[in-house]
């Protein structure tokens, strides 16, 4: 391949593509669910153990198979909610009500259950903490190697259940004590919609580093300052990492809130080579 | 490995034979893309094949409107596990756009306008195998769905179809493009369920 191609070939990501030799292979297992709790209204929450999981880094997803007695299979895309090395693997699960398998996992899963899982998969809609100990080499040597490693702000920007894997890379960011500035705008229907409610507050309140920023489109709680109402542009205007401060954004939801918000950030100036997206579905 | 999902029985019995393992009808169209949509004016999009020898055949809109245009009706498989069937596109085919073409080279790399790639091998290209197309349903591709022209490879994975697409660059070996990079498969045939490596 001449360069002038290969140039091209790596410019869609503003870093380079992650060496997938450093990621974990993926492949099928055996999960047993673990534990169960309801995550909002329509929601779940299922911890599983997956054996021979080999870790995740925060953001990726899996695919998950389910089998009829007569054979019948059919799979799906799940975003992990957690990250980290061990096999521990949290998934949040909304109910389409007229969906084939989500219902089926939020109303019917139980504890002790096995299903298969392929993964972890995607090695593109992911965040890793800053290696600490790479910036403070660079910065020893060249200095111009050391602001290239110092980490750009982060901007999510969650619809509904496309919280999942962004707030796995809140939890890695607070975990690793990483010190780049976290801006997390998650927009959900009502109060009572929120996944991860509680966590989120918490790392929050927790944090100088991590903002959270909520919009409801349905209905608000008591004395929130602002009306319900979708996203709409000025409002990301207002909520996100401006694009001088070139934030890296990752932008996860149903497929009509993920164009939307992508094409508003690109008219507020971002590069679309800043905006990682994950589209689950839907319009 | 396949066990039985304790209380699980599945809604969709009658299997359709079209559909390739894993795979489920979708009544709507998926988008898999990773990061915004482009917008590309058609009075300033180009498409280019490059060969080894330097050789670039070049396109603009007009020209390439001008070239004999095909209607394909054919099924297409996205590897987030949704297929759909009887789909039906307008569009040249690369048989047409590789007439003129010269090369000792058997892999392609397609690029597309945003900086995506993606790795094909010429033989899944070539004999009636893929199109550029700009049309979907009689109603120009819109551009969430790789519009105004995407690569459309209906045999394969429907990421190795570039949407947005803006030239081939023959290679002399395989190499992984953007997506294969980022964990999918180097060749994407659905019926042998090549996803994931
Ligand atoms: C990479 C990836 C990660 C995902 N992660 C998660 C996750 O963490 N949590 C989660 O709950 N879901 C997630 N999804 C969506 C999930 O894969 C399923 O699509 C979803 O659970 C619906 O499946 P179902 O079988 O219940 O509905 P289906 O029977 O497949 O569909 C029912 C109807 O709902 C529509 N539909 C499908 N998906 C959506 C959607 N997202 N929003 C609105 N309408 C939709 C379909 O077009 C169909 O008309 C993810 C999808 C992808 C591609």
């Amino acid at each position: 391949m001449s360069d002038a191609s290969t140039a091209t070939a790596t410019s869609a990501t503003s870093e380079p593509a992650p060496a997938l030799a450093a990621m974990p292979r993926a492949g099928w297992h055996v999960a047993t669910v673990v534990a169960t709790r309801q995550e909002t209204a329509k929601a779940a929450r299922l911890e599983l153990d997956v054996d021979g999981w080999p870790g995740n880094a925060a953001g990726q997803h899996l695919d998950l198979r389910l089998t009829a007695p007569d054979g019948y299979t059919v799979t799906r895309s799940y975003s992990i909610a957690s990250s980290g090395p061990g096999t521990r693997v949290v998934l949040a699960v909304d109910k389409l009500p007229d969906g084939e398998v989500s219902p089926f996992l939020v109303d019917e899963v139980r504890v002790g259950d096995r299903l298969e899982v392929h993964g972890p998969l995607g090695a593109f809609f992911v965040w890793r903490p800053v290696d600490r100990g790479a910036v403070r080499a660079a910065g020893d040597g060249a200095g111009g190697a050391a602001s290239a490693l110092r980490a750009r702000p982060v901007q999510l920007i969650a619809g509904g259940s496309g919280i999942v894997p962004l707030f796995a890379m809140a939890t890695a960011h607070a975990e690793a004590r990483d010190l780049t500035p976290f801006r997390m705008l998650y927009s959900v229907r009502t109060p009572d919609d929120l996944f991860f409610a509680e966590e989120l507050m918490a790392l929050a309140a927790a944090s100088d580093v991590f903002r959270l920023d909520l919009v409801y489109t349905r209905r608000t709680p008591d004395g929130w300052p602002n009306l319900a109402g979708r996203v709409t542009r000025a409002a990301l205007a207002a909520a996100v990492l401006p694009a001088t401060e070139r934030p890296i954004v990752y932008v996860c939801g149903s497929t009509g809130f993920v164009e939307r918000v992508a094409s508003w950030l690109i008219e507020l100036g971002h590069d679309a080579r800043d905006i990682r997206t994950e589209r689950f579905g839907g319009i | 490995m396949s066990f039985i999902t304790r209380g699980f029985s599945g809604r969709g019995h009658e299997r359709d034979e079209r559909l390739p393992p894993g795979q489920t009808l979708a009544h709507d169209f998926p988008v898999l893309s990773a990061g915004p949509t482009p917008e590309i004016d058609t009075a300033e999009w180009e498409f280019s094949i490059a060969t080894e020898t330097g050789g670039v055949h070049s396109w603009n809109w007009e020209q390439f409107m001008a070239l004999p245009i095909e209607e394909v009706d054919t099924d297409i498989h996205c590897v987030t596990h949704w297929s759909k069937l009887g789909t039906s596109w307008r569009g040249v085919s690369l048989d047409t756009l590789f007439e003129d073409v010269e090369t000792q080279y058997e892999y392609v790399m397609a690029h597309s306008y945003g900086g995506y790639t993606t790795n094909l091998a010429l033989d899944d290209l070539l004999d009636g195998k893929a199109w550029i197309a700009f049309e979907f349903d009689g109603e120009p591709l819109d551009p969430e769905h790789g519009g105004p022209a995407r690569l459309l490879v209906p045999h394969l994975y429907f990421w190795k179809s570039a949407k947005w697409v803006r030239g081939l660059v023959m290679m002399g070996e395989d190499e992984p493009g953007f997506w294969e990079q980022n964990g999918y498969h180097l060749h994407g045939d659905p019926w042998k369920e090549e996803r994931y490596w």
